[in-house]
């Protein structure tokens, strides 16, 4: 299976998405450059409105993801609760 | 009676994205729907249900602006810190700013142009999911060249060769590159300029630009460029999506579609490719402080990205774009190949050209083990050695060009580093030129395109390029020059070695004036 991946600038905003999405997706792997955060993972990966939530302290929508999005790789699939990327294959 | 309100019903992402996005078109009934968009079936694509277009990311009109705007005021309050800052003088060292002259001149030009395409395409689509789609991206790329020129007029104020970019953009050699790239997309047919832009361009290149270059930027103090490029980034990551829904939609249709789409992918990917061969030189030459290389990041973004891209597109029948086979050989040449023509000819360019250093030499022969030492480090210290002797050597005639990408035939035969790679065809009676193959075959589907090239060199030698009034008899004149004139390119400032430039000797006393009092 072929990894998808997200990349998040490296900020407060994206530091809890960030690791919110550790939490949620053990298999993910985490790797830095300068102000960037690329998050690989093979096969799926899924963000979590409420992991997010949690860890900021107050409800977050979903789609403020574009604030701080860079790239991303995989089919999208979006409700309010979950933001998921994955590869058929 | 009760009468309590009922509780209002909160749509959920699916149902708003629903209901704003459909049945907000109409079927004409004075003229027939194909004569009011002339434009969608003329290519062969077959749609049978518009509305099996779906935004993944179910973005509305609404959040657009709601999100767009938070964006622009973060870039902003960023862009205004770093002038207000002079944080200019924290860039790693002044050659780095050549770096933003080519991306001004070359880059921001082709936001605008992407703007113009989608508010067309736009306009030329029936369906409303699509219709909406392309709006929002016209709009997007309108800011992002608004955007990078706000940013990058900052460093106008200080640095030369940032001027005059639009007018350069219309007649300088190697910017008829990006030109002409985007000038064969929006004249293609809706469906194809979605596939090129939406998709090849988009989707399986525009990360090696927007995301490993943009770190590099931040690497190397550039805080401008990384806030307006990451700013311009989160778009294309909706933009990407985008690109890869349209090409789902496409091949899910009608089985009579893939052939199109294949052989649009195969174009498009490989006109891609020649294009970034810009960005190759941007990362391994230019970048004082480099993140990774050309290659490296070659190989994250497009063999593992667009590998796994493929892969999965391979259950409607689409197979890897057919250049693939000769990209990867040319990996470990493409930048040294690309930076060594620009040295060559560094006369003829609106940015200032060196020779890397012995530490960014010992850098490149670390990661282009199989090429640097063997083909380019040997080349590179003999023109070091000449320059040192006084014998700097620039470049004034004329290359031959592609006829496809425009590019210098700079390019060597894949396999085989020490050859120059030379195609040619005939068309009426006319013989064409070509660096590739892939170029090559490109021309012979569509020669009647291709023959109305506006290539600059023929341009020169046709005397187009030069200011009115101007005497290519008179005695001692000298061309170059006045090519340069009708570039509004100052000699002298603009181009040649950035050793002994202008802006090396103003960024070095600025920094001086930085740590120390002026008396007097």
């Amino acid at each position: 299976m072929s990894n998808v991946f997200l990349i998040l600038q490296a900020n407060e905003d994206a530091r809890p998405i960030v690791e919110a999405v550790m939490a949620d997706n053990p298999h993910a792997r985490v790797s830095e450059s300068p102000a960037m955060v690329k998050i690989d993972a093979e096969g799926h990966l899924t963000v979590r409105r409420d992991s997010i939530s949690e860890r900021i302290g107050h409800a977050f929508d979903l789609q403020e993801l574009h604030l701080n999005l860079i790239s991303l790789s995989g089919h999208i699939d979006e409700t309010d609760d979950e933001f998921t990327l994955s590869w058929n294959s | 009676m009760d009468m309590k309100a009922a509780p209002k019903h909160k749509m959920g992402l699916k149902e708003r994205y629903a209901a704003m996005t459909r049945g907000l078109d109409w079927e004409t009934s004075y003229q027939p729907m194909d004569k009011v968009y002339p434009f969608d079936k003329y290519e062969g694509i077959v749609i049978h249900d518009w509305d099996k277009w779906q935004d993944p990311f179910r973005l509305t009109m609404d959040a657009y602006w709601k999100y767009q705007a938070e964006k622009e005021r973060k870039l902003y309050a960023i862009i205004d810190a770093y002038a207000q800052n002079n944080g200019h003088l924290n860039v790693t060292d002044a050659r780095y700013i050549n770096t933003v002259k080519l991306f001004l001149q070359g880059v921001t030009p082709l936001e605008y142009m992407a703007h113009r395409g989608f508010a067309h395409v736009g306009r030329a689509l029936r369906g409303p999911g699509p219709r909406i789609a392309c709006q929002m991206q016209a709009l997007d790329e309108l800011r992002h060249a608004q955007t990078q020129v706000h940013a990058m007029s900052n460093y106008n104020r200080y640095y030369n060769g940032l001027h005059d970019w639009r007018h350069m953009y219309e007649r300088v050699w190697y910017l008829s590159v990006p030109k002409s790239f985007f000038e064969d997309a929006v004249s293609a047919g809706p469906f194809e300029f979605l596939v090129a832009v939406g998709f090849s361009f988009e989707y399986v290149l525009t990360n090696l630009l927007f995301v490993p270059f943009v770190s590099g930027a931040a690497y190397n103090g550039d805080m401008n460029t990384m806030t307006f490029g990451f700013s311009a980034q989160s778009d294309e990551a909706r933009h990407m999506t985008l690109g890869l829904e349209c090409i789902k939609f496409l091949l899910e249709q009608d089985p009579a579609n893939v052939p199109i789409v294949q052989r649009w992918l195969d174009k498009w990917c490989w006109r891609g490719v020649r294009l970034l061969s810009l960005v190759a030189m941007m990362m391994d030459y230019m970048l004082p402080k480099r993140v990774m290389s050309w290659k490296e990041a070659w190989e994250m973004y497009f063999e593992e990205a667009g590998g796994a891209l493929f892969k999965d597109l391979a259950r409607y029948g689409i197979r890897e774009p057919k250049c693939m086979q000769q990209v990867r050989l040319e990996k470990d040449h493409l930048s040294h190949q690309v930076w060594t023509t620009f040295y060559n000819y560094g006369a003829a360019a609106a940015f200032h050209t060196w020779i890397p250093d012995a530490d960014e030499m010992d850098w490149l022969s670390q990661k282009y083990p199989e090429s640097f030492d063997k083909y380019y480090r040997p080349r590179m210290e003999y023109w070091r050695e000449q320059a040192a002797l006084g014998n700097r050597y620039y470049n004034k005639t004329l290359p031959m060009l592609c006829q496809t990408c425009q590019i210098p035939m700079l390019f060597t035969e894949p396999g085989d580093p020490t050859k120059i790679c030379y195609r040619e065809t005939s068309y009426l009676g006319d013989k064409f030129h070509f660096c590739s193959d892939h170029c090559k075959e490109i021309f012979e589907y569509e020669p009647e395109k291709y023959i109305q090239a506006w290539l600059p060199v023929h341009q020169i030698y046709q005397g187009n390029c030069f200011e009115p009034g101007t005497d290519p008899t008179a005695p001692g004149f000298d061309p170059l020059a006045a090519v340069l004139q009708h570039y509004h390119l100052n000699f002298g400032r603009d181009n040649l070695d950035f050793e002994g430039s202008e802006d090396q000797r103003n960024f070095a006393a600025w920094k001086g004036a930085v740590t120390r009092n002026q008396v007097g």
